[in-house]
């Protein structure tokens, strides 16, 4: 990950990072997985390049990437360090997403930890299948996820908007999401 | 929706109560043995010669090499669970049941005349065997099924199918000493045939159940 020598298993800043995530650091959460996302983006932009396809897609395959980060999280052994995780979800995806575009016979990533380095910016304009995917939420669902995502509610704000308690909007917010994934995976079937 | 807009979302969501993946499939191995030796109580039973299958060392090969195959493929089924998963040197075991088997079969043409092959090989029951142990599989690998959904394989069918070997192998070694034919050159026949069944009803529960 860098040029010095990792002296623990935990002593890289993203294993750190999502260990503190993990115990409830949503600050360090969301800055791990901006930072996630931008080294995604800079390896989906290289592999869609590389395969021919133009990058209209490739804002999906880093939220796409992320969703299963954040859903999957679980399966991460904290014994280890969280890149090569992360980088085997990420191809996991990317692959998903060229395949999605006709390209069957994909070529091996290159190394992604030379992406860790040189971080890309999301494009403004990028639109992804997200929103569409969010129509095929139920109605509450699809509230919740709008207004902590596109409005930047709190969760607080939410419960009072919609008379939930915050539990409640807690549990449909994580429902959301996990079905948010189900769509995606189907959208791919 | 913007990247940094799903990220407000993720980051929004609580931490879910912790989900320990390797306890799971553990625990899901545990239920699932307990499942296959409920059937074996109320459907099969000891064979009634046991005390004396007892004394062969063809009876008890039975039982290692139904060990020797569940315990890798087991293991391996734990790895395959994870996306960073490297099956490493574990992949190697799998080769130990294949070898205990061959010793088994080569000492039994050596030791029992060329006329008994044929009928040793049939056995008493093949047909039996080849449907009692998937039967006694079932529970194992449905457990492991569901258990494994919480993972994140990289190869679906892979995961599945590996599941489903570690399964076989429960089945087999809950069967042994159920099934009347101890004859290495049977076991080397009729087993593998009832594991490559519990392969693959787990490779296409595994494409089917555990995407992601």
């Amino acid at each position: 990950m860098s040029a010095q020598p990792i002296k623990g298993p935990l002593d890289d800043p993203w294993s750190r990072m999502m260990t503190a995530a993990i115990a409830g650091d949503e600050g360090a959460y969301r800055r791990l997985l901006e930072d996630i996302g931008r080294s995604v983006r800079a390896m989906a932009r290289g592999a869609f390049a590389r395969a021919g396809v133009g990058d209209a897609d490739v804002e999906d395959a880093v939220q796409e990437t992320l969703l299963a980060i954040h859903l999957k999280r679980h399966t991460w052994d904290p014994e280890q360090p969280l890149a090569p995780w992360v980088y085997a979800i990420a191809r996991h995806k990317v692959v998903d997403a060229l395949r999605r575009r006709g390209r069957r016979k994909v070529e091996p990533l290159e190394n992604f930890e030379e992406f860790l380095a040189a971080p890309e910016a999301e494009d403004p304009h990028a639109l992804s299948d997200a929103r569409k995917l969010l129509e095929t939420l139920a109605p509450r669902q699809r509230d919740i996820v709008t207004s902590i995502s596109l409005d930047g509610q709190s969760i607080t704000a939410t419960a009072k908007r919609l008379s939930m308690s915050e539990v409640a909007v807690r549990v449909a917010l994580h429902r959301a999401l996990k079905s948010l994934g189900a769509a995606w995976r189907r959208s791919i079937e | 929706m913007k990247t940094s807009e799903l990220i407000a979302a993720l980051a929004a969501d609580p931490v879910p109560e912790p989900i320990r993946l390797g306890r799971r499939i553990v625990a899901a191995l545990a239920i699932g043995f307990l499942g296959s030796l409920a059937i074996y109580f109320l459907r099969l039973g000891p064979r009634p010669d046991i005390a004396a299958a007892c004394d062969t060392m063809r009876f008890w090969l039975k039982f290692v090499d139904s060990v020797a195959f569940a315990l890798p493929t087991f293991l391996l089924t734990l790895r395959l669970a994870r996306p960073d998963a490297k099956p490493g040197a574990l992949a190697l075991w799998l080769v130990a049941p294949f070898i205990l088997l061959a010793a088994g079969v080569v000492a039994e043409l050596m030791i029992v005349p060329q006329s008994a092959w044929m009928p040793r090989l049939m056995g008493a029951n093949a047909m039996h065997c080849t449907v009692t142990i998937p039967m006694l599989a079932a529970p194992v690998l449905a457990a492991l099924i569901v258990a494994l959904r919480a993972g994140a394989p990289l190869h679906p069918s892979l995961t599945g199918a590996m599941a489903g070997a570690a399964a076989a192998g429960v089945g087999a070694l809950v069967y042994a000493s159920s099934c009347p034919d101890d004859s290495p050159l049977f076991v080397a026949t009729w087993y593998p045939l009832a594991t490559l069944i519990c392969i693959s009803v787990g490779a296409l529960a595994g494409r089917r159940f555990l995407a992601w």
